[in-house]
């Protein structure tokens, strides 16, 4: 059976890992490899690694990152941040990286998710949208942002879902800007509306605090992969801990103990 | 030993290379007629569209050479779909190593096209899955899929049961993706090798 996917999500800056993490046994917890090695020992089901380096020698870095992390690990990984152009994406996949995520790119230039989709095939494009329930004139609305989800666009958020899906995405990573870092839950709703319209997976990302949390997006959120950041650097939730739970709830998820 | 992974317009083969680097194997990346009838092992990965591909084949003689390899050749994703009979991509004639038609996963509720992600793999009767615990995971990623068939060596199961390895002869073929498949995968690249 098809399993549901839990994937730690890593920001990496100048090729080390940024968020604080609190791994005792690694040799370097800022070393972005190692600690997608032990994720994936302890049963992640893919990784992102996510590059908010703003400078062009911190761009060169990440691609030697992406080579070592394709060289060590044996599981998928998706890569993103600033990747705008046929280039940027061939680059990383020649690096060795599964699938590439693009995000404000795609909004200024819609055109894009065709081009790569058709270039390098719909399997390894993952569009990631960040959204926020904002009012607008006639009430409140879903919205994509960009910037890190601090600039709002012209686009709602649910049709935005669909035209990315029509124009070639393989996979939306659909990140609520109103539960990310709240530790209270996923936006279930509107991932719910959002992946019951597609008919690719969605990654849930934003609000993970507990276990429980991915059994709900799972579940009332039909998401097909649960991301979280944080709790995984923090140890707040085990992954070996947390497959077993939804597991143990019968969810379709791949043990790996 | 000589491994060599043919080279031609599939998409990303790269994380094919590290899997084999981790192992320690050594490979020769080629087009090359001699090298790959000298080979001991043959790898034909595969990432794309069908019939691109196989267009691509044609064009360079290599879908006369394939089917007449006697050395183990092992065909992974498309590579695997590519040995088929035929594949509803784009209504494309394969090589027809392996006498199936590749069917697309029918629109159903709630089963999404690609079949994208771990899932479990059942019913071995290969030396490719030896160690490998029953309905061990692998990691899939295609909207295409050759059904069960008299070659069929380990099944899967999304929307139909469908070939998750085949097996004849020389030829071995897995659909998933053994190079990004966790230990389990590796293992298979490795029982392959040792073939």
């Amino acid at each position: 059976m098809l399993t549901k996917r839990i994937i730690p999500c890593l920001d990496v800056k100048d090729g080390r890992t940024v968020k604080g993490v609190n791994f005792v046994n690694l040799r370097d917890a800022g070393d972005a490899v190692e600690l997608g090695a032990l994720y994936a020992a302890q049963g992640a089901d893919e990784l992102v690694y996510l590059d908010i380096t703003a400078t062009i020698d911190g761009r060169s870095t990440f691609i030697e990152l992406v080579k070592r992390v394709a060289q060590t690990i044996n599981i998928p990984f998706t890569v993103g941040g600033g990747i705008s152009s046929i280039a940027d994406v061939s680059a990383l996949l020649h690096a060795g990286a599964d699938k590439v995520s693009i995000n404000s790119a795609a909004v200024r230039n819609p055109d894009l998710i065709n081009e790569l989709s058709l270039e390098f095939g719909s399997q390894c494009i993952v569009v990631a949208i960040d959204t926020r329930y904002i009012d607008i004139e006639n009430g409140k609305e879903h919205i994509v942002h960009t910037h890190g989800g601090r600039k709002p666009t012209d686009l709602r958020t649910i049709p935005w879902a669909k035209e990315v899906e029509d124009r070639g995405a393989g996979e939306l990573l659909l990140t609520s800007m109103d539960t990310d870092g709240t530790k209270n839950g996923f936006a279930l709703e509107l991932t719910a509306t959002i992946s019951g319209n597609a008919n690719i997976p969605v990654i849930a990302s934003g609000g993970a605090g507990e276990m429980a949390h991915f059994y709900d997006v799972f579940t009332t959120g039909k998401a097909d992969a649960g991301l979280a950041a944080s709790i995984f650097h923090f140890r707040e939730i085990d992954i070996p801990d947390l497959k077993a739970y939804l597991g143990d709830r019968k969810l379709p998820i791949r043990l790996t103990r | 030993m000589k491994t060599v992974i043919i080279k031609y317009n599939a998409g990303n083969v790269q994380s094919v290379m590290y899997a084999l680097d981790r192992l320690g194997a050594g490979y020769i990346y080629t087009d090359d007629v001699t090298e790959i009838t000298t080979a001991d092992k043959v790898i034909f990965p595969g990432v794309g569209e069908a019939s691109t591909t196989m267009n691509y084949l044609r064009q360079t003689g290599l879908d006369k050479l394939i089917p007449t390899l006697k050395q183990p050749v092992f065909g992974t994703c498309v590579g695997m779909q590519l040995m088929c009979r035929y594949s509803e991509e784009n209504d494309t004639t394969c090589m027809g190593i392996f006498d199936v038609d590749v069917k697309r996963f029918p629109a159903t509720a709630g089963m999404k096209v690609p079949h994208m992600g771990w899932n479990n793999i059942s019913d071995y009767k290969t030396p490719l899955t030896d160690s490998i615990p029953e309905n061990a995971f692998m990691y899939f990623v295609h909207s295409y899929a050759a059904p069960v068939c008299e070659y069929t060596v380990a099944t899967c199961d999304y929307t139909f049961p469908f070939s998750a390895m085949l097996h004849k002869d020389n030829f071995y073929a897995a659909q998933f993706h053994c190079e990004i498949s966790g230990n389990a995968g590796q293992q298979i690249i490795e029982n392959f090798l040792k073939l």
